[in-house]
């Protein structure tokens, strides 16, 4: 039965949460509403997710998300380093392919967003059997380091995540 | 007044930021190396100014406020997005497909795989 109102609890508490972060302070009637759009929005929209993501260890995500946003800081302060100091015929881009272990979408779609926001790099192109990403690194004097370090510090973590 | 200060810290954290990230817009030689600037640049720039917004909201306005948590958000959903768009258009356009390096077990990349060398 609850199932039955709730096919995709995971986004109906998202849509619960965000809806309140929106109304951005605490109402019955918001919370009403919140409650009626989780009910309405997973029904209207079941057909785009068959297969939804689970995510084996959810709670994982919050340490994850930290090690990102302070990796986007230093990213930043690297970035803004090259950017102001460094000549431009010394840095040396890159394009670099990264094999990838991660078997569902909704992984790799976050690997692919976490090399964007992070240091120096830059998610390009997907390989067309999924397998691969091409990544641009703006300054890379050792191509196979950086290989290595997404693998280990991301991909890892989010094989783990999900399972 | 400290929170003032405070405040006045982070607006120019993030005024530098967005200003170094628009530099390297210019800067930066080639359209690959200039999406870095603002995919980094600009977002620790949005950042601090969310943040400073945050302790503006809960000094000297009226408690604390959470729109700045679903701007972050949205941001760290759009601005990979939109730079993965950019290479892929990039890409397409230079035609220097030769001088990439090949997937790990040596079929194509997606932006290769639409068929357009036939002509279809």
């Amino acid at each position: 039965m609850l199932r039955r109102i709730f096919p995709h609890p995971v986004l109906s508490v998202t849509l619960v949460i965000l809806w309140m972060l929106l109304v951005n302070r605490f109402a019955l009637g918001s919370l009403v509403m919140a409650v009626i759009l989780a009910i309405a929005i997973p029904l209207m929209t079941a057909a785009w997710w068959p297969d939804r993501p689970r995510i084996a260890r959810p709670l994982a995500l919050i340490p994850y998300m930290a090690l990102v946003l302070w990796d986007v800081i230093v990213a930043n302060i690297q970035v803004a380093k090259i950017v102001l100091f460094m000549p431009s015929d010394q840095i040396r881009s890159a394009f670099i392919t990264v094999p990838i272990d991660l078997e569902s979408p909704e992984a790799i779609t976050l690997l692919a967003g976490t090399i964007t926001m992070t240091p120096g790099t830059l998610t390009a192109d997907i390989a067309s059997d999924g397998k691969s990403l091409l990544i641009h690194s703006l300054h890379a004097p050792d191509p196979d380091a950086i290989r290595d370090d997404i693998k280990t510090r991301y991909e890892a973590r989010l094989k783990r995540i999900f399972g | 007044m400290l929170s003032e200060i405070l405040i006045a810290v982070f607006l120019v954290i993030g005024g530098v930021f967005a200003l170094i990230g628009s530099y390297g817009l210019l800067r930066l030689k080639d359209p690959v190396q200039r999406l870095h600037a603002p995919t980094k640049g600009s977002t620790m720039g949005v950042g601090a100014v969310l943040i400073a917004s945050v302790l503006w909201r809960f000094f000297l306005g009226d408690g604390l406020s959470w729109h700045e948590v679903v701007v972050t958000i949205f941001i760290f959903i759009t601005a990979p997005l939109t730079a993965l768009y950019l290479a892929r258009a990039h890409l397409h356009r230079t035609l220097r497909r030769q001088g990439l390096p090949k997937p790990a077990n040596g079929r194509l990349w997606a932006g290769e795989d639409l068929g357009l060398e036939e002509g279809n």
